[in-house]
This record gives C-alpha cells, sequence and structure tokens, in this order.
C-alpha cells in the first residue's frame, strides 16, 4: 500500500511538472505569436500595384531615354522621400513606351543611362546593358527588369511594383 | 568615513554583492598572461562605449524614414556635442571590429578554443557574427543615399537563396520597396534585437571564462587532452595562479583606457562620416560604397565570376559559418602553440593577405565606370580640329572615358589606351570597338560608320613618343 502510494505521489509530481511545462510553453507561444508575427508581417502584404502617372506623352521625345519618378504603390505616411521610385522610360512610338527598372539585375544598385553611348551603366560593379536592356558587360546574371507602362488618356502611366529581386 | 564603511558592510551583508565580487576580481589567473589578453576586455570596452553614445544619440534621433536625415543634420551639424557623439558612435564601432577579429585571431592562434574552452569559442563566433549585423545595420540607421542603396543590395544578396529567396529579400527591406518601414525596422534590429543578443551572449561567454579560467599561455609540448586538462589546469593555478585584479586586470585598464582616448580623439578631430545625400531611391546619382569593414566584400562580388556567383554569395557565408562553428570539434585537443601548428599560422596570413588585397582593390574598385571623369582636353588629343579631334570628342561623349584612360584622364575598367595606336592596327581597332568582347560592349550598333572611322583615327594617333 505504501509502495502505491509513493507511485501515485510519483505520478501527482511528473503529472504537476508536465503542467507546468505545458503551461508555461503554451503562455510563451501566447505572447511569441503577435510578436513573430508582427515582425515577419511583411512577407504576408498583399502584392502592391498602382498605375503611377509620370508625364503627359508628348512631353516625351520618341527615342528618347529620361528618368522618371513615382510614388511606390501603397506608401507610409511617414515614408517622406523613400516612396519616391524611379525609372527610364523611352518613348518608342506613338503610343509606345519602355520603362526600365533602374535597379541593375546584379545585386540592385542604380544603374545610369549613358546617352551618348546609349548604355546603361552600374556604378557599384561595372554591370553595363545594350540600349535594349541586354547585357553588354560585368557581372549581371540577366537583362534589366522591365516595369509595364502603358498611354492612359494622354498620361504616360508606369504599373508602381515592387523592386525586382534576382533570384537563382 | 565610518559611515560609508557601516553601509557598505550593511549592503554586503544584506546582499553579498561585494564579497562575491571581490571574490570574481580576484580569482587566480595563470601567469604570464602578458599583453596577448587585452583584445577581448577592450572588445567588451568598446561595445560598452557603443551602448553609452548609442543611448545618447537615441536621445537626438528621428527613427523614421522620412525624418531621420533631418535629425542626423541636426545631430552633426546643429550640435556639437552630437557631433562628438556620433564620432565616438562611429569610430567606437570600427575599433569594436577591430578588436573582435584581433581577439579571435589570437584565439585561434593561440588554439584557446580546444578543451575544455569549445564553447566559449561558439559563444564568440556568435558574438562576431552580431558585430558584424551592427555594423550593418549602424551603417544603414545613418540614413542616407548609401543606406538605402545598401539595403537593396542586402536584399538582392539573400534574394540569391533558393526558393524563399524572394521573401526574405521582401523581409530584409521591410515589403516590397524601401518606404516607411524599413528605416523603423533596422532601427529595431540595430538598438533592440542585436545588442540584446550581444548582453546575453557576452553575459553567457565571461560566465564560461570565469568557469572554466582564461587559457594558459601555451607552451610547446604541453598538448591539451581532455583526459588530464581541468586537473592540470587547476594544479597550475594552486601553485602559481595570481589574483587577475589587479595582476593582470591593470593591462585591460591600460590599453582600454587608450581605446577610449583613441575613440575619443578620432571623433573629435576626424569627426563621423559625412551624411550622404538626402535616402532618395530617385536619385540615380549614387555611387554606394559601404564603410570600410565591407569594403573587401564588397570587392567580392565585382571579382567572382558571374556563373558561380548565386552560390558563393548564399554559400561563401554559410562555409565560412560552417567553418568557425566546427573548428573546436575538429581540433579540441593536442599541441596550442603557434609554433607547432604552422597551419593555423598560414590560415591567418592567406586570410590577411586576401582580405588587405581585396580591400586594396575595393577601394580603387578599377571595375566602377568613372562617371566624373574629366573629358579629354584639346591639349590631351593635340590637335583642335579635324578627323582627329572629333575622334577625341566622340571618346569623350560614347562613354569610352568611363572605362578607358588616355593620359591619366578617364577610367581603368579597361586597358588603358595612352598609346594604343603603337600596339593595335586600325582594322584592330575597329574590329574591337564594332564586337567589343571581355568586358567592353560591342559598339557596333552604337557608332555610325563616320563616328567609328574617327574614333578609331583619333585611337590610332595614340602612340609611345
Ligand atoms: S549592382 Fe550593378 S554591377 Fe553589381
Amino acid at each position: 500500500m505504501k509502495e502505491n502510494t509513493k507511485t501515485g505521489e510519483c505520478n501527482r509530481r511528473e503529472f504537476l511538472a508536465k503542467l507546468s511545462i505545458a503551461l508555461s510553453g503554451i503562455a510563451g507561444a501566447l505572447v511569441a505569436i503577435p510578436v513573430i508575427g508582427s515582425i515577419i508581417a511583411p512577407l504576408f502584404q498583399k502584392r502592391q500595384e498602382v498605375w503611377r502617372s509620370v508625364g503627359a506623352v508628348e512631353s516625351f521625345e520618341i527615342g528618347a531615354t529620361v528618368q522618371v519618378s513615382f510614388i511606390d504603390a501603397s506608401p507610409l505616411l511617414w515614408a517622406g522621400i523613400t516612396a519616391k521610385s524611379a525609372a527610364w522610360l523611352r518613348r518608342v512610338g506613338e503610343e509606345e513606351f519602355i520603362a526600365f527598372s533602374v535597379n541593375c539585375a546584379h545585386l540592385g544598385c542604380p544603374v545610369r543611362w549613358i546617352a551618348g553611348a546609349k548604355l546603361f551603366m552600374c556604378p557599384c560593379h561595372g554591370g553595363v546593358y545594350y540600349e535594349d536592356g541586354s547585357v553588354a558587360s560585368g557581372p549581371p546574371p540577366r537583362g534589366l527588369y522591365q516595369y509595364p507602362v502603358r498611354a492612359n488618356n494622354g498620361q504616360v502611366e508606369i504599373l508602381a511594383s515592387p523592386i525586382p529581386i534576382t533570384t537563382t | 568615513m565610518r559611515i560609508l564603511k557601516s553601509t557598505m558592510s550593511w549592503l554586503d551583508d544584506r546582499t553579498g554583492l561585494i564579497t562575491s565580487m571581490g571574490s570574481i576580481m580576484r580569482h587566480p589567473v595563470p601567469p604570464g598572461s602578458a599583453w596577448f589578453y587585452v583584445f577581448g576586455s577592450a572588445t567588451l570596452l568598446a561595445f560598452l562605449v557603443q551602448v553609452a553614445t548609442g543611448i545618447a544619440l537615441a536621445f537626438m534621433y528621428v527613427p523614421s524614414s522620412g525624418e531621420a536625415y533631418q535629425s542626423l543634420q541636426f545631430i552633426s551639424n546643429d550640435t556639437t556635442i552630437g557631433r562628438v557623439v556620433r564620432g565616438m558612435h562611429n569610430w567606437g564601432a570600427s575599433a569594436m571590429i577591430a578588436l573582435v577579429f584581433i581577439h579571435m585571431v589570437q584565439v585561434y592562434l593561440f588554439a584557446a578554443y580546444k578543451y575544455p574552452r569549445e564553447m566559449n569559442w561558439l559563444t564568440g563566433v556568435v558574438l562576431l557574427a552580431c558585430t558584424v549585423v551592427m555594423g550593418f545595420t549602424g551603417q544603414v540607421v545613418r540614413w542616407d543615399q548609401t543606406a538605402v542603396w545598401s539595403i537593396i543590395v542586402a536584399a538582392e544578396q539573400v534574394g540569391r537563396v533558393p526558393l524563399i529567396g524572394t521573401s526574405l529579400a521582401h523581409f530584409v527591406i521591410g515589403g516590397e520597396t524601401i518606404g516607411g518601414a524599413t528605416l523603423s525596422r533596422m532601427f529595431a534590429y540595430h538598438v533592440f534585437i542585436i545588442p540584446g543578443l550581444i548582453f546575453i551572449f557576452i553575459g553567457f561567454h565571461l560566465y564560461l571564462v570565469l568557469r572554466d579560467g582564461i587559457s594558459e599561455p601555451p607552451e610547446i609540448g604541453k598538448p591539451v587532452d581532455p583526459k588530464t586538462y581541468r586537473d592540470t589546469y587547476e594544479e597550475m593555478l594552486k601553485q602559481k595562479g595570481v589574483p587577475f585584479w589587479p595582476d593582470a586586470a591593470w593591462r585591460d585598464v591600460v590599453f582600454g583606457c587608450s581605446v577610449i582616448v583613441a575613440i575619443l580623439l578620432l571623433a573629435i578631430i576626424v569627426g563621423p562620416p559625412e551624411l550622404g545625400k538626402p535616402p532618395d531611391p530617385s536619385n540615380l546619382d549614387a555611387l554606394p560604397v559601404p564603410d570600410w569593414y565591407f569594403v573587401f566584400y564588397f570587392a567580392l562580388f565585382a571579382l567572382m565570376p558571374p556563373e558561380l556567383e548565386s552560390y558563393l554569395m548564399v554559400g561563401g557565408p554559410l562555409v565560412l559559418g560552417i567553418l568557425l562553428i566546427s573548428l573546436p570539434f575538429i581540433s579540441n585537443r593536442g599541441e596550442r602553440s603557434p609554433l607547432r601548428r604552422p597551419w593555423a599560422f598560414a590560415v591567418v596570413v592567406f586570410a590577411i593577405m586576401a582580405i588587405s588585397a581585396l580591400w586594396a582593390i575595393g577601394i580603387s574598385s578599377p571595375w566602377s565606370p568613372h562617371f566624373d571623369a574629366k573629358p579629354l582636353t584639346a591639349e590631351v588629343i593635340g590637335v583642335t580640329s579635324g578627323h582627329i579631334y572629333e575622334g577625341g570628342q566622340l571618346f569623350n561623349d560614347k562613354g569610352c572615358l568611363y572605362c578607358h584612360a588616355i593620359s591619366g584622364h578617364g577610367g581603368q575598367r579597361g586597358p588603358d589606351l595612352t598609346d594604343v595606336g603603337s600596339r593595335l592596327s586600325s582594322n584592330e581597332l575597329t574590329w574591337r570597338i564594332m564586337n567589343g568582347g571581355l568586358n567592353m560592349p560591342a559598339f557596333g550598333g552604337i557608332l555610325t560608320s563616320d563616328e567609328l572611322s574617327k574614333l578609331v583615327a583619333f585611337l590610332h594617333s595614340r602612340r609611345k613618343p
């Protein structure tokens, strides 16, 4: 009988230990879920895309490549100037445009259009792209990304979308 | 005096702090530790300087994407003390990075990571990683143009991780574009998360130092044997140990004070790094260069073969981390003296040489086009009109100058063309310009045939005197 009580106590003790561990785990999780959730929230954002006007169609010369800037798809109120993005815009026809991302396809540095050379050049590691955005030299693994662009009611509109990320 | 004494003894009676601090400070350490052992404590000191100056900066800094730049301008330009504090925070960071690296090299060379101090090495590796992340996030919360592009470059790097790359990149940026969330997140890493980890791991690191004692200076012919090490060490301490305070600690104090004085002097004389342009992602007139401690890594990106790049970008740091973590398990016994471990010496020499070489080349960045190269003057061209002169102008206008130098003007990416006329014929020149090759774009579709012949005439006139 004594033996039994002992095992009983042992069971009770074991149960209490397990109960305490489990409760602590649950309490920890209850705090951790909202905390971690708020930290990884950007991963669950819906993809943001908005057409942004960058100027009247006539204000662009056919054949010329110029820098345009626009506001990101859904900027936070305190973003200030960081809400801005840029693109290299070329008018190729009456109503036809091409908009290149300014982010080098290598590691995202801002490429510059060198009008005389008809090349995009990257200041970081020497990536160079031809007029059509294809790689001319240097480390970029692919050509420049493009933004969707359209002429709408006499305005040129660029689809403000995420920074292009080159993946493997 | 009496009151002070009785207060102290009351405090000690009720808390025990003074006695236990005293015994910790006076714990026996091996004799002869010399100056090699000061780098760990100096790293800790540099960290404490960072904490103190960081708190001071937090009193003035606004961690908002839209306003941080103005607050930094205020700190740097409108307040004397703010400028000094920012300077100390900057030079303290440099000191911490340099010291943590020297500390690691010293521990490695003395093989102090061997039994029973494996966990000390591992906590050190975590602290090293935290320090590097602090360096990066610190450069980023200096919220100027370079900061913005640095985040994008970092996001593009993690973007190369297979499968989850894009998510990781968005995690770094705090969304799909640079914006309001970006700086708040970087601030939270830099000010709460990583310093919190550093505090925890420094505590762990120091606890282990006290528990296992600092390693005795290595001696040839006294290999580490896990079976007997602890006993021998205890015995040695009993016989020859000296109290840490003040026998060994005075060196830490002297070196630590010099580090602090150096940080302060640099902060006053050199000051903090200049703020760059505002953090406007639509201003493309940017030349993002990382702070000195990342320049060698930056250089690596320009030099990696593009086909292997993704593997190296992701695999490189991974392999390095695995190597550092497995080191004390690969060799946790045997000789400790660097004189008996020539390969350890070789590893250090090789690492230092490789990093220095990458550094040197990273600073000059010969692969970057020189956008601000001064156009060739008529004097350099040698004539003031005609084909050759016009060719010289084309050399300026068509971007050749950004990558090729002539008589000291221009970039370094491509070969120097000062006397290319002595090396190549007109036909060869034409062919190269048309077809490009070896990192040179093909200009066939860019130049008219008239322009091409003028450019060739100009280049052909570049001869050895
Ligand atoms: S980011 Fe453009 S070449 Fe590396």
